[in-house]
């Protein structure tokens, strides 16, 4: 395993300490500290998929394992804006395991050889990294749905141990989760168009029928739903959050079944 | 330098003396100016809350009793028998007078552990002291480090986070639901004191819109008056249900004021939007159906005492982290204690040293009437030479001591070696 990879789950692991540790004592400093290590974090992880992609202009999108390890990177990146944005670090202790799992599951397997040109190229990085991005913003949104679905639950059945006391409001859980699908959506409209791009630079077609682009569309419209039902009608709060779990099992769907089994030439992103 | 506190409060005194005992603003000012005037303390300061009465001071250095002295002036200024009065006075001197005081500060020695108001209360005591000069460098000192304490104990725990009042349980609640209380609403039902309670708290934390509606229109409006908020007619209740984000109800009615119809009709009207109902009433003024409806959160009096019953409980827990703050900063404040007396010591013996090296050079050299003036006085800096290097620079290093223990133990053995005054540094 890479030294990088290493202490990229250092850097993660101390922050989840240091989340936990603001969750169960409210310590401001330790708050801190757990910022400042996600941030350490992310530049010991971007230099490891920097070396796995073999130290040039791309992004390591070759194989699965490559592909997680992108996916865990951005995912922390946009918690961590997410956690500057809204001011609001309860949900860490939440966010890292998952960074961690991901981080972990990226080391399972093998390094794949490099694809061919003219496959490669910086558009095709950047359609790659958009769409993950994409991905790892609705897989916050989905964190923090479920978190908001516990908080509901405790609040409505007036079970109030520590935990409704530590974790955000409702109505804060609800902003943050809209605003990172709200990236998730920009970032997956971003690369669906430089994926059209370059497809179209390289085969001189727009549309190949290929199942992840239908899965995708699907995805697009899942999620827009959400935003709009949220935010104008009644099914605002709990309903919205569970279609927001609901919805990111969509996403597993295409992440997994879709890029594995179905898709000719999306295999791993 | 000597420290001394004298006091009485809710567990060494009944309200009756206590009462007796508390000083106005007025009062204050005046006992710390006479204290002063009539040389029992150089240094001192007067709080005095709702639960206790103390007396801050540093005494001039030749005092002999001081604590004594400020009793018996806190009775004669309150013409109580000191016979009586003494029986419930505590004493403190120096690090354990520090230490009660930061204990006061953390809240951890009020009736209800934690409560914020006496961080005020000292703030302000010690404000109208420093304006008076009546406070001198220790009890400055020791009063802005209480401050600090107060301010860390209650950032860095627990103690004085989750509510221990029911009216204040419901405002927190809210905050658990909405957040930030700014941008939101709430109604009130029933203009008693629980009512007005609550929208105090609500005002405090930036609620929006405050509406309050009553059977009896006039004492709605008393109260709205009084809190800044709107009066709502209390035939028309239907019609504003839509409006708050909150409710909060302490009517005495024997049936339930808010139907499930009517909040059903209110949910629709406001397509769902959190409501939080808070019901103080008994029997219950909110019918138990509406906790079904989406987006609903009833809460009533009985889930609120428990509320307050836990809280109670975990601010108990949080006691020994509060308690390990004190000890930070009252060892803290022993560091810079002992760094100034170390100081007033190294200065005592250097002019004792001083004052010996003249005595000597004029007896030894009366003798000697052929020495120049410049030869003279070349000896005495040579010296004063020998003795910086041979003592005095120890002596200083002194000052810089990072173990306290240490630093106490060689101001002493300073003190006894060159037979300084305890109190004559």
């Amino acid at each position: 395993m890479s030294l990088l990879v290493i202490a990229t789950a250092l850097c993660y692991a101390a922050a989840l300490g240091g989340y936990a540790g603001f969750l169960a004592t409210s310590r401001r400093s330790l708050g801190r500290a757990a910022t400042l290590f996600v941030g350490g974090g992310l530049v010991m992880h971007c230099l490891a998929l920097m070396e796995r992609s073999g130290w040039g202009k791309s992004m390591p999108y070759d194989d699965l394992y490559g592909s997680l390890l992108l996916f865990a990177w951005l995912l922390s990146a946009t918690y961590l804006g997410l956690e500057v944005f809204h001011r609001e670090r309860s949900v860490g202790a939440l966010v890292m395991p998952v960074v961690l799992i991901i981080l972990a599951l990226s080391q399972a397997g093998p390094v794949a050889a490099p694809m061919p040109p003219p496959g490669r190229g910086p558009l095709l990085a950047l359609h790659i990294t958009l769409n993950v991005l994409g991905y790892a913003a609705f897989a916050l949104s989905f964190v923090l749905s479920v978190i908001y679905l516990i908080q509901n639950r405790l609040l409505r059945h007036h079970r109030l141990r520590t935990l409704v006391w530590r974790f955000p409001a409702l109505e804060m859980l609800e902003r943050m989760s809209r605003s990172s699908v709200a990236v998730g959506l920009v970032s997956l409209l971003a690369g669906m168009a430089l994926g059209v791009v370059w497809v179209s630079r390289i085969y001189g077609t727009y549309w190949s029928g290929d199942p992840k682009e239908i899965i995708t569309l699907l995805v697009l419209v899942v999620y827009a739903g959400y935003l709009w039902l949220g935010r104008t009608t009644a099914w605002r709060g709990a309903r919205a959050s569970a279609l927001c779990v609901v919805n990111f099992l969509v996403v597993l769907f295409s992440y997994s079944v879709v890029n594995l089994y179905l898709s000719d030439f999306h295999r791993f992103f | 330098m000597e420290i001394v506190l004298i006091g009485l409060n809710h567990r060494t005194a009944p309200v009756e003396l206590r009462e007796r005992v508390s000083f106005t603003p007025d009062q204050a000012q005046r006992a710390a100016e006479q204290l002063r005037s009539r040389g029992i303390l150089s240094e001192t300061l007067v709080l005095s809350t709702c639960n206790r009465s103390e007396l801050y001071g540093v005494p001039p250095e030749s005092a002999p009793d001081s604590a004594g002295a400020m009793e018996l002036f806190l009775a004669t200024f309150h013409q109580i028998d000191p016979a009586i009065l003494n029986s419930s006075l505590y004493r403190r001197r120096d690090q354990e007078a520090v230490r009660h005081l930061f204990r006061v500060a953390a809240g951890l020695d009020s009736m209800l552990l934690g409560e914020a108001e006496i961080l005020g209360q000292v703030r302000e005591a010690y404000r109208i002291a420093l304006d008076l000069g009546a406070t001198g460098p220790v009890l400055n000192r020791m009063f802005q480090n209480a401050l600090e304490v107060g301010k860390r104990v209650r950032t860095e725990t627990d103690i004085g986070k989750r509510p221990v009042s029911v009216a204040f349980a419901g405002v927190k609640l809210a905050e658990r639901i909405f957040g930030s209380l700014r941008g939101h609403s709430a109604l009130i039902l029933g203009a008693g004191a629980t009512g007005e309670q609550v929208m105090e708290h609500l005002r405090d934390r930036g609620i929006s819109g405050l509406r309050v509606a009553n059977r009896s229109r006039e004492r709605a409006r008393e109260l709205a008056a009084r809190t800044g908020a709107e009066v709502v007619d209390w035939e028309a209740l239907d019609a504003v249900l839509e409006w708050p984000d909150m409710i909060v109800s302490s009517v005495s009615s024997p049936e339930p004021v808010l139907s499930r119809q009517m909040l059903e009709r209110a949910m629709a009207a406001r397509s769902n939007r959190s409501l939080l109902l808070v019901d103080l009433g008994v029997p219950r003024n909110v019918a138990p159906g509406a906790a079904d409806l989406y987006n609903v959160y009833l809460y009533d009096l009985d889930h609120l005492a428990e509320i307050v019953e836990q809280n109670k409980k975990s601010r108990q827990d949080e006691v020994p982290r509060a308690e390990a703050i004190i000890q930070e900063q009252v060892e803290k404040f022993q560091h810079w204690q002992a760094g100034v007396e170390a100081g007033a010591v190294v200065d005592a013996v250097r002019a004792r040293l001083v004052n010996d090296r003249e005595t000597f050079l004029r007896e030894r050299l009366a003798d000697w009437p052929q020495l120049s003036p410049q030869d003279r006085s070349r000896m005495a800096q040579l010296m004063d030479e020998l003795l910086s290097r041979v003592l005095l620079d120890r002596a200083e290093s002194l000052k810089g001591e990072r173990d306290l223990r240490r630093k106490l133990q060689n101001v002493e053995a300073l003190r006894d070696l060159f037979r300084l005054d305890r109190d004559q540094p």
